[in-house]
């Protein structure tokens, strides 16, 4: 134990470190399909997996917006309602940012 | 499976690869501010450089290299890799759900060419990738294609943050600090299909918002996201 506590106290430490922080993510990335492939997908399941794409983008997007305050919604708003109208990813991201640095430079 | 149409069945060409690249871009701001900000920060944290890209290019998950460097150590123990193990865990653990939904697509992939679509999986990767799926297109090309330039722009973004990230501009004056939130919102706009499907949505929203206040750290991602899974699993 004490060969692997001076080995880790080491500067291999760092590259053990990023090993490990490497190993989990990839099984965090691998689990999904690996569970899956063994699971029967049910009609359940599957409206459940439909759900995920937009539920992770508001659980992800929804607490960092309201954080940022009302310029940040005003920008969310008009990068979705630009993306409706254009359905060109680019535009609504264009249209975003542009409403969130006009707001700011004036706020 | 034979009375499927070519273009529903799960193929892989080489033209999808640059298809996806394509695709990409609208990605590409976010993950420059992204990868741009962990350079900056891990270089004043004073990890070498070799740390640094190590982290992007292999543990290359933002939210975790952003949590992996406020506990970094110059000396590392045991209990210190356990703890920085865990925390990337917890952190990265909504790529669960995230490879459970592109099961089906890759399927019949060799599993060497799924080992590294998935090892580059992202969430903005995920979501352009599921965008085209939803359209009806099914080249894993596309997946992958995307997923690789994405990586490489991590990568190359990471090293110019080491060196040059104090000489980036303010990035609040451009609204560059919440290109990430708005590129997910618009990516948003695709996947509307009506009031009801966006329901699960909504629960997803609301407990991440009361997780965000109570727990700190990224948890309410994935608490948020697993709400809205239960929820689409229980409405009809």
């Amino acid at each position: 134990m004490n060969g692997l506590s001076s080995f880790i106290a080491s500067p291999w430490g760092s590259i053990l470190a990023i090993a490990g922080m490497t190993l989990v993510t990839f099984l965090c990335r691998i689990a999904g399909v690996v569970v899956m492939s063994r699971v029967r997908i049910t009609p359940r399941i599957e409206r459940g997996l439909r759900a995920l794409p937009g539920s992770i983008i508001l659980a992800t997007i929804l607490p960092v917006v309201i954080d940022n305050g009302w310029p940040a919604m005003i920008a969310l708003a008009a990068a979705i309602v630009a993306m409706a109208v254009t359905r060109i990813d680019i535009v609504g991201l264009v249209a975003g940012l542009g409403t969130l640095a006009v707001i700011r430079a004036f706020g | 499976m034979t009375l499927m149409p070519p273009a529903l069945r799960p193929h892989f060409s080489y033209s999808g690869l640059r298809h996806g690249a394509r695709a990409a871009l609208p990605a590409f701001p976010g993950f420059i501010m992204f990868a741009l900000a962990f350079g900056t920060a891990a270089a004043q944290k004073g990890l070498s450089l070799g740390e640094t890209l190590g982290l992007s290019a292999f543990v290359y998950a933002g939210a975790s290299q952003m949590v992996g460097l406020e506990i970094w150590q110059q000396v590392w123990t045991p209990a210190t890799i356990l703890t920085i193990m865990t925390v990337t865990a917890v952190v990265n653990a909504r790529m669960i759900m995230l490879g459970a939904t592109l099961q089906p697509w890759l399927k019949h992939e060799p599993l060497p060419r799924t080992a590294l679509n998935l090892f580059l999986l992202t969430e903005a990767g995920w979501l352009i990738g599921t965008r085209y799926h939803n359209e009806g297109g099914r080249n894993v090309g596309v997946l992958l294609g995307c997923a690789l330039i994405l990586w490489l722009v991590w990568l190359a973004t990471t090293f110019v943050g080491f060196f040059a990230g104090a000489l980036v501009p303010e990035p609040k004056r451009f609204g560059l600090d919440l290109v990430m939130p708005i590129f997910f919102g618009v990516m948003l706009v695709p996947l509307w299909k009506g009031a009801k499907p966006a329901l699960p949505w909504l629960v997803a929203g609301l407990v991440s918002l009361i997780v965000h206040a109570l727990v700190p750290g990224y948890f309410f991602i994935i608490a948020g996201a697993l709400a809205g899974v239960v929820a689409g699993m229980l409405i009809e």
